[in-house]
């Protein structure tokens, strides 16, 4: 059997509204996957720096503060500049659909808005992550 | 045969003869009936279920101890509670037009919501502040913005409320500078800041420094208010948020208590007289879904508390003992499927805190689970209030539901779960250990994932998300906050830099620093600063090289 899919969870900028985040933290574990959550208040240097440390498949970023356009683009940036864009990104929050394509764009595989079952996401990193 | 001895009887036959007819043949919908706080909800309640009630004892006269059917003799016969909608985006000129509408459509109090950078303790320029600068609130760096915050509306006549936690103090401080330039004296002053740093900790996110220095600084708040804004509210107890993050009724009010146990303590400890500030602290409450547990909850905080001022603390003035409350509709509740559902679903939460007796009341917006809400969508949630105040008659009688066997029933269920919560903090040390233990944080998540598992499970419907979905087209009209207000706001601080008095702004700091490290009183220092125009950045920034930063312990 293959190795267990490694997620970090991470809250960019200065939101403090984790509920979310910790609820698909532990929708993630769970499933059975192995996951590592940041806490609050992290710029995209400290989740890039941590997502390569711990060497994850999976980045999930959740955001209601609407920074979003900002913070989202800038982890893609850094990702591509440390040549880690194998690693999955999605992100969450409250994120109006108009602003979607361009998350997409900047290499966000998917967003999740608020109402989405955990389980659909659990299904959309198991077929998204090659293991 | 007694009474009592009558009735049991007579519902045991109840039970076994007209309901088991009908159930052998047509179950009940769910079996049990449980309510979020994880009670079972009975067939029907009798007086049976309120075993021991005492009128005198339990409930009171409204206006009179323990206050568990209002805080006012009159309550709404006298006036309506106050219809406080929570504000503010991008610059303090836009968040001033805003009140302004909102004060011309029948508001009748302000709440300002500030943005995440102000709220932490950043200017507008920091690294950190980038892409949030106006988000979720108005933001402020000195006093200028302040002034125009405040620009054309009387400090005398409104009443604001602040939701400012961390940096309470310096906007505290800015508000009574504005004050002072329009002349009205801080002794005219009505209002409330949040001022609650332990459920930052627990569930808002918006701390700055460790516990010890931030409850120092609340506490000189308290005591700096008692003798020069009397008429504050200093503190305002948020079970709010705690809600939010996903406890349950019963945890909320669990840990909004213990919360103010620990002010109360702190306060006592710096050698106040607990009836010298008890009566301007304040509460605020979440009203979610379950109509009535919601009421219950409310009743059940209010007796609650007046017993652990009278008793634990020896409070003797009846203000002291009076648990006053604001309430906003549940945030989390709102769906971003078929928003137009979220107006009705604010109304039945807004009856909830109305039949529940609260001060003032914040409706959420219908498109608030998408976005910061327009100016339409407010003025709906508004009317919402003013529909239930006026046409309803709701009001027009004091806690209509008291003596319903369910209502009482509920509201001593709700403060004995409640009560063996605090039990258990207290036995952990106090609420402030219990926080760094992440024993608090860790109840509210367990209780947010079972949430989640039951309307995944489909054993909680959701209409428009699990239950009754339908295709929808994307929401359009959404607001918008303006991108370049970050960078306005960054000139403005330039501007402001090249114009204020920079040798008096390092000498009121420079003041500020000392007496921090001391046990003085800090908010004259921090008026000092403020009307010297040093930025909230810059006052902050002088309190974290002293007291450090608070490092979270991080569960899930």
């Amino acid at each position: 059997m293959s190795n267990p899919i490694r997620v970090l969870i991470a809250k960019p900028g200065l939101d403090g509204h984790d509920r979310g985040a910790k609820v698909i933290a532990r929708a993630f574990r769970d499933a059975g996957m192995e996951v590592i959550y940041t806490g609050l208040r992290q710029t995209p240097e400290q989740i890039v720096e941590t997502a390569i440390q711990e060497d994850v498949d999976v980045i999930g970023m959740s955001i209601l503060s609407g920074a979003h356009n900002h913070l989202f683009p800038r982890v893609m940036e850094l990702l591509k500049e440390k040549d880690a864009l194998d690693i999955l990104v999605i992100g969450g929050g409250v994120i109006p659909d108009e602003d979607i394509p361009y998350l997409k764009e900047c290499g966000i595989k998917e967003i999740f808005t608020p109402g989405t079952p955990t389980s659909d996401t659990i299904d959309f990193v198991r077929q998204h992550v090659k293991k | 045969m007694n009474d009592r001895e009558k009735l049991k009887a007579s519902v045991e036959q109840w039970e076994n003869t007209t309901v088991a007819r009908i159930t052998s043949r047509f179950p009940e919908r769910k079996d049990p009936f449980t309510s979020s706080s994880g009670y079972e909800i009975q067939r029907a309640y009798t007086p049976l279920d309120i075993d021991g009630f005492d009128y005198h004892e339990d409930l009171g006269l409204p206006g009179e101890y323990p206050y568990t059917r209002g805080v006012q003799p009159t309550m709404y016969r006298g006036r309506f509670w106050t219809m406080r909608q929570y504000a503010g985006f991008a610059s303090a000129e836009e968040s001033n037009e805003r009140y302004k509408y909102l004060l011309q459509q029948g508001q009748t109090g302000l709440s300002v919501a500030f943005d995440l950078p102000t709220q932490i303790g950043y200017d507008s320029d920091h690294p950190l502040s980038q892409g949030e600068v106006g988000k979720v609130g108005v933001a402020i760096d000195s006093l200028a913005d302040m002034e125009i915050l405040f620009d054309g509306i009387p400090l005398d006549k409104v009443s604001t409320s602040m939701t400012i936690n961390a940096p309470a103090a310096v906007l505290l401080a800015m508000y009574i500078a504005v004050a002072e330039k329009q002349g009205v004296t801080p002794d005219k002053l009505n209002g409330t800041i949040q001022n609650d740093i332990l459920k930052e900790y627990i569930a808002r996110g918006t701390y700055i420094f460790p516990p010890k220095p931030s409850m120092r600084l609340i506490t000189n708040t308290f005591e700096y208010c008692s003798k020069e804004v009397p008429d504050w509210n200093t503190i305002s107890i948020s079970g709010y948020h705690i809600r939010e993050a996903g406890s349950t009724a019963a945890q909320e009010i669990a840990f909004t208590i213990a919360d103010g146990i620990a002010y109360v303590e702190a306060a006592i400890d710096a050698g106040l007289n607990v009836d010298d500030f008890a009566p301007r602290l304040s509460f605020f409450f979440n009203s979610h879904n379950d109509l009535f547990e919601e009421i219950a909850k409310f009743r059940a905080a209010r007796r609650l508390w007046a017993k652990i001022m009278k008793e634990r603390f020896k409070a003797t003035n009846p203000k002291s003992m009076m648990l006053r409350f604001h309430t906003q509709t549940a945030g989390s509740m709102l769906t971003a499927q078929q928003p137009d559902n979220n107006i009705i679903r604010v109304t039945l939460q807004a009856l909830a805190a109305v039949l529940g007796g609260t001060q003032s009341l914040h409706t959420n917006s219908r498109d608030e689970a998408l976005a910061l809400p327009t100016e339409d969508a407010v003025r709906i949630a508004l009317r919402t209030q003013q529909i239930i105040a006026y046409e309803s008659g709701a009001g027009d009688t004091i806690d209509p539901l008291a003596g319903s066997y369910y209502i009482e029933s509920i509201t001593n269920e709700m403060e004995k779960m409640a009560e063996d919560y605090l039990q258990r903090i207290d036995d952990l040390g106090g609420a402030v250990v219990a926080i760094e233990q992440g024993y608090i944080q860790q109840e509210i998540q367990n209780s947010a994932y079972d949430w989640q598992k039951e309307i995944e499970d489909g054993k909680r419907v959701v209409i428009g998300v699990n239950r009754f979905t339908m295709e929808e087209e994307s929401p359009k009209g959404l607001l918008k906050v303006d991108p370049r207000v970050g960078e306005m706001q960054e000139e403005k601080i330039r501007a402001l830099k090249e114009k204020r008095d920079n040798e008096e702004v390092e000498s009121t700091l420079q003041a500020l620093k000392e007496a921090a490290a001391t046990e003085e009183n800090l908010m004259p220092l921090i008026l000092n600063a403020v009307k010297a125009y040093a930025t909230l950045g810059e006052i902050c920034g002088v309190l974290r090289e002293v007291f450090g930063e608070y490092q979270a312990s991080i569960t899930i």
